[in-house]
This record gives C-alpha cells, structure tokens and sequence, in this order.
C-alpha cells in the first residue's frame, strides 16, 4: 500500500458509503468517511454511542462495508482494546479504530480511553468532536466552546450559554506518552490526510481529534461546515498539531490571528454572546494561541497579526495549506 | 489426575488455564482478586498462554472482554459485588450480542450495609441480564463448573456468556483439596472456541447495530429460547463431564435424600453444605428430609422444579438475598415455577451479609417447612436469626 501524502493518494473505494443517515453538510460523517476510506478494507470499527451509532448502521441496513461493533457509551478505549487481543490471538494483522464524538472521549469515555492509552494498546482512537453531545440533542459536554447555546445551557434572562472552557483532550491524552497524537479538520485536507497515514503506520495508541461541524447543533448553512472549520484554526478556536512520541509539532499556523468574532458570526449557537463575553473569548483565545504556537506572554497583542519569522512551522512543507 | 489444597478462587484459575482462556481482562476486587493474581502468575509464569489486561474499572474490563469475544477468541475474567454492579451495563451487551464471556463471580454483599461477605444480592439482581448463571457448593464444583461453562457458553445452541458464582470467603479463600483434571483430558473435553460472531475484515459484518422495534422483539425472543434451550446443553456437557472425570453434578440442580422425601429445602450456594447434614440429622430422627440443591438460576429450572418437588407436603425455599417484594429471588422464581401446585411453600431468608448458617438455623428452616406442611400458620417469608421482631 502507498503512503498517503497528499488528496490524490486517498483511495477512491469508501468505507462507509453513501445511504447513511446524517444531516446534509454533516462534518462528522465527512470527517468519519474520509478517515474509514484512507484506513481501507482491513480495519475493523467500534463506534459507541454517538450520533455514528445512528446514522451509519440501523439493522438490518448498514453503510459500513468494515466488520462493525458497538455496546455502549463510555468504553471505545476498552472495546478497541479486546478487539484488537484477539485479532492478534488470531493471527489477523488488521487496524483496530474506535470513533467516539466527544461526549464519549472527553467526558464519559475518558477512564476508558486514559487506561487505554496508558496500556498504549494498539489501536487508534478517533475522537469526532462536534462540541457537544449532538445526538441526544444538542447538550453541553465538556468539549463545549465557552459562550456556546447548547439545550442545557439554554440562553436565560441571566446566565447566556456556556460558563465553561472546552477541555483540552488532545493534550491530556498525549500527557500518557502515547506514541502518535494529531488534530485534524476537514478543511485542511492534505494536513488530514498526512496525519492519518502516520496514524495508519504507527504502531500502539494513536489518538485522532477531529473538529467536525454539526448543522443543526452549531446552526449553520449546512454549505458553511468547511468554511467554518477553516475559521476555527485562522481564529485559534482549533490549533492543528501533532505529538510524535512526546515531541509536539504545529502543523500549520495562520498567518494572523482572525478576531475570534469572524467565526462566531456564521453560528446560532453564538449569536447571544455579550461583548464582554465575546472579550472573555478572545482573551482565552490568544492565551491558548501564545501557547500552542510558542509566542511570548502579551506577544502579539490579542488580536493581532503574527509576524511569521516566530512561527514554529520549523519548516514543514504543510505550512500555508 | 493431581490433588491439591486450594482455595476456591485458585481452583476457578485453574480452570480458567486448563480451559486455554485466551483473553483475561481483570480488575481487583475483594474477594475475587485472587482469581486474576493467581493467572496472572500462571502468565508470567510461562505456563499459561493468554492476554492479561489490566483494565482501569470493571466497566472497562466486561467491555474488553465483550470486545475479545467479539473478536474471536476464548474470552475469561472475574468480579464480585460493586464490581459486578459497575459492569451492569456491558453484561446487556455481551449477552444479545451473544458473546460467550465466561465470568466467575465471587458474591459479595453489595452496597450499603457495606461489607465484603458472602451475599447473593451481587448476581441475583442481574439474572435478567440474559447471562446464564450457576451456583457452586464447593472448590471442586467451582474448577468443574468453570470448565463446563466454556463448554455451554460456546455451544452453537447456546451462544451466551455464563457466571459461575462462588460463595465469597466461604469458597473464594478457604482451601479445600481439588482434583485438577489433567490438560489432555480437558482438550478432550473442551474443543477449541469456534465462534459464530466474529470481528473479520475479511467477512464483515456488524454486531449488536442499533435495532428499530420491527427487529428487536425477535432478537429479543432468540435470546429467550437460546436461555431455554440452554437446559438441554446443560444435561448433556454434565454426562460428557462425568464421562471424563467421574464428577457428575445433576444438571439444573442435585437432588439430595428426595426419593421418599416430605419436607424439602430448596436453595443456592455453600449453604447446600449444611443443609445436607441438617438432612442427615433429620432422617436420622425419623423424619423424611430432602434437599434440592439449586445450581442454575439461569436457565431456571421451573417445570423441573415443578416435577420434583410434586409429592412434597412442603417446601422451603431459601435465599441469601432480599428482593424487597417482601421475598426473596429464588422464592419468587420457585412460588412462580410451582404456579398450580398444592405443595405449601415457605422463603426462608439466611446469611445476609456474610453472616453464618449453621445447622440448628437450617433445621429451624424444616422445622418451619414441617409445620407449614401440616396446616399451622407460619410465616410466609422468614428472616433467620433476625434480632428484634419480625414485623
């Protein structure tokens, strides 16, 4: 099989295949078909609980053209572990993936996939993460934005939307040593497609945390997702990296911070938002910026363009995408 | 054919080994962590060849071992009381999707009145998981039973995970002398896992998708008639056990001095130690005593039961656990099973928490029984050594 370096080295025979059930524009089915379709035939997929469970198998119909499981919620670091015990009790060299939404990563699955990743099973996790529990209705997890309407954090005469900061998950997981952790997002397709070819070729855990956009729970134009996606990283929202053994990499910076307000403006989940929250927001934003891509404290002001000698693309030929 | 002194949990790793359990995911707890230490040494000895993983919570530990059936291979592990209760919700998933997990549970009391002796309040709850369940009396039974269970969780007839439930200390730390089977003869007996659901790339297939309501009543229905179709693959792996070792158990449950008998006690565990010798004392007396020993609650062995019990002047029933209907499960089990019977049928609730049974408390037991039997007016459900009244 060849590397996959770029989009025309993606194979054309998808994994999960048309007919499921999402939502027209849907980031995490296009994000969970793209990734199904470069993992290829030999793979086997666990997806707990999450809206995947739903639209992509519903017996006796099935969109999965991969040998297919699910139980339950909480458990895709366990499950993926079984699995890929007795496949390789069996002598059966295939890639084991679970593909979580966020609720069953950041929240309910995180024992699971912490004792996972410290056993360094080999298996690759895949969160999908469109920010809040979509499937049972748009609720708050802990992967929500701050600021963000969700069902359960309504947007009341007094408190507006969510008071909590989205949990840092790629970060924990890579605080376990594992051998491969990434970001990826849709709208940065040669950046996703490198990053789940080093996926596929590492051996032990691997942990893909994927931006995908939801259509009726951010309430956006279903033609926005990409859009959107793109905004997240321009804006700081989404920083696109990977860890390669504990050492971690940018793997594209913009060029300048965009005021985080350009991409709160295509979305419903936002438009509540009180200008000192929106401040709260982007101070939280360039804090999170200086950090993830090595700026000094107060540099630059917030927000302002980046000048790019400090960028820490250390020379990678993804930079720019 | 070797005898060693072990206790119960040492005998169910034994089995485990013998039986080439291929993938053990475990969990500490009191009182089955000495299962998982002991086959983790089998493991690290050199003499055992399968997958420990130390998963981080039991939830995680049934969910690996759901993942490891699932994938195709022999599939082992053990829990007890809020161990097992944390698993609850992947024991509904290994059994529709009819994963034969073999898992040994050491019962402990669970929950509050908090304690780490022997109860039944751990398993009894779960017989509604769709997991068959049976009963040990002793270390031996517990070694066979392990072994067995593999044999019935994986008959194509069957295809459901099992639990083999010892009595907690009573059995999980007390050492008796068990006959460990030789490896060969347990091949003999056992034959390599041939699964009927298996995660292949190159057959694939989903487990367990989500089912719309014009599937899952006959999904439903399957896992009922595999639970009674079980009875069958039950009586026939105990003659082909017997057939090899010499140790036959009786199936769905042993009856003990029934032949003639009058008064009879039906029940579950180590109890069934003391109540044979309370038998014995009662014959020796004169009075016609019998005991049934109840080993599976799942199958239940409801028309059984009926046959069995259908010359008794009365019945006892008795429970190691509450089901705060006012009776406990194996008499709400039992008193269903006998619908439309005459025999008089009393619960007698005993052990709680650990707490001992001797033999003065079961014969209070048949004494209750007797005088049911002859038309007095005792209590329906009793609680044995209770101090202050019984309201």
């Amino acid at each position: 099989m060849n590397r996959m370096s770029s989009m025309k080295d993606v194979p054309r025979e998808d994994m999960l295949i048309h007919g499921h059930g999402a939502c027209p524009g849907c980031g995490y089915a296009a994000t969970a078909k793209n990734i199904a379709k470069m993992l290829g035939p030999n793979t086997v997929v666990y997806v707990p609980a999450s809206c995947l469970v739903v639209f992509g198998a519903l017996y006796p119909i099935s969109s999965w053209k991969i040998p297919y499981f699910f139980t339950a919620f909480e458990n895709t670091g366990a499950v993926t572990a079984g699995i890929k015990a007795a496949l390789r009790r069996r002598g059966v060299d295939a890639t084991v993936v679970g593909m979580a939404g966020d609720g069953g990563t950041f929240d309910i699955g995180l024992q699971a996939l912490s004792g996972a990743a410290e056993r360094n099973e080999d298996v690759i996790y895949v969160c999908l993460d469109n920010e809040a529990y979509m499937n049972t209705g748009i609720q708050r997890s802990s992967a929500t934005p701050f600021g963000a309407w969700t069902t359960t954090t309504p947007v009341g005469q007094v408190v507006k939307g969510n008071r909590y900061f989205k949990k840092d998950i790629a970060r924990i997981v890579a605080d376990h040593n594992v051998p491969y952790v990434a970001t990826l997002s849709v709208a940065h397709f040669t950046d996703f497609v490198r990053k789940v070819q080093k996926a596929k070729e590492t051996k032990g855990f691997r942990f893909l945390h994927c931006l995908t956009p939801c259509i009726p729970g951010w309430r956006i134009e279903p033609s926005k997702g990409v859009s959107i996606n793109r905004l997240a990283v321009d804006t700081g929202m989404w920083t696109l990296y990977e860890v390669v053994n504990g050492v971690p990499k940018v793997t594209y910076k913009p060029k300048t911070i965009v005021p985080v307000t350009e991409y709160l403006k295509l979305q419903g989940r936002f438009k509540h938002m009180s200008e000192e929250d929106i401040l709260t927001l982007q101070g939280w934003l360039c804090e999170k910026w200086r950090a993830h891509y090595g700026e000094e404290p107060g540099s630059p002001p917030c927000p302002v363009p980046v000048h790019e000698e400090v960028l820490a693309h250390d020379g990678d030929p993804l930079y720019g995408i | 054919m070797v005898v060693r002194t072990i206790t119960g949990d040492a005998a169910v790793a034994y089995a485990a080994m013998l039986a080439r359990a291929e993938v053990v995911p475990g969990f500490p707890i009191t009182p089955q962590t000495v299962i998982i230490e002991q086959i983790t040494e089998f493991i690290n000895d050199g003499i055992m060849d399968a997958d420990f993983i130390p998963a981080e919570s039991e939830h995680s530990v049934m969910s690996v071992a759901v993942g490891a059936s699932a994938g195709g291979v022999r599939t082992f592990t053990a829990t007890s009381s809020q161990g097992l209760a944390l698993m609850y919700e992947m024991l509904f998933a290994a059994a529709p999707s009819r994963l034969p997990v073999v898992m040994a549970v050491a019962n402990r009391s669970l929950g509050a009145a908090s304690g780490i002796w022997t109860e039944h309040n751990d398993s009894q709850p779960v017989r509604e998981s769709g997991w068959l369940q049976v009963y040990v009396e002793d270390n031996q039974e517990a070694l066979d039973m392990t072994i067995q269970a593999f044999r019935i969780a994986e008959d194509h007839r069957v295809m459901l995970p099992i639990m083999v439930c010892l009595d907690g200390f009573i059995l999980s730390h007390v050492v008796e002398g068990v006959d460990i089977p030789e490896q060969s003869l347990v091949d003999s007996f056992l034959p390599k896992f041939v699964p009927v659901n298996v995660l292949d790339p190159k057959d694939p297939f989903m487990i367990n998708p989500v089912t719309p309501p014009e599937f899952a009543t006959e999904m439903r229905y399957q896992q009922d008639r595999a639970v009674e179709g079980s009875k069958l693959v039950i009586a026939e792996v105990d003659e082909q056990y017997a057939a090899v070792t010499g140790r036959r158990y009786g199936g769905l449950f042993e009856e003990y001095r029934m032949e003639d008998a009058e008064i009879a006690l039906v029940g579950a565990g180590t109890w069934t130690g003391i109540a044979r010798e309370a038998v014995d004392q009662l014959r020796a007396e004169g009075k016609k005593a019998g005991l049934i020993k109840l080993r599976f609650m799942r199958p239940f062995p409801g028309e059984e039961l009926k046959r069995a019990t259908a010359g008794l002047k009365g019945l006892g029933v008795f429970d190691r656990s509450a089901a705060f209907n006012g009776y406990g499960p194996v008499f709400t089990e039992t008193r269903n099973a006998l619908y439309g019977s005459s025999v008089p049928i009393t619960d007698h609730v005993a052990g709680i928490g650990g707490r001992d049974i001797t033999v003065d408390v079961v014969r209070e037991m048949y004494d209750i029984v007797e005088r049911n039997a002859s038309g007095e007016k005792v209590r329906e459900c009793t609680w044995h050594g209770l101090r202050g009244e019984q309201r």
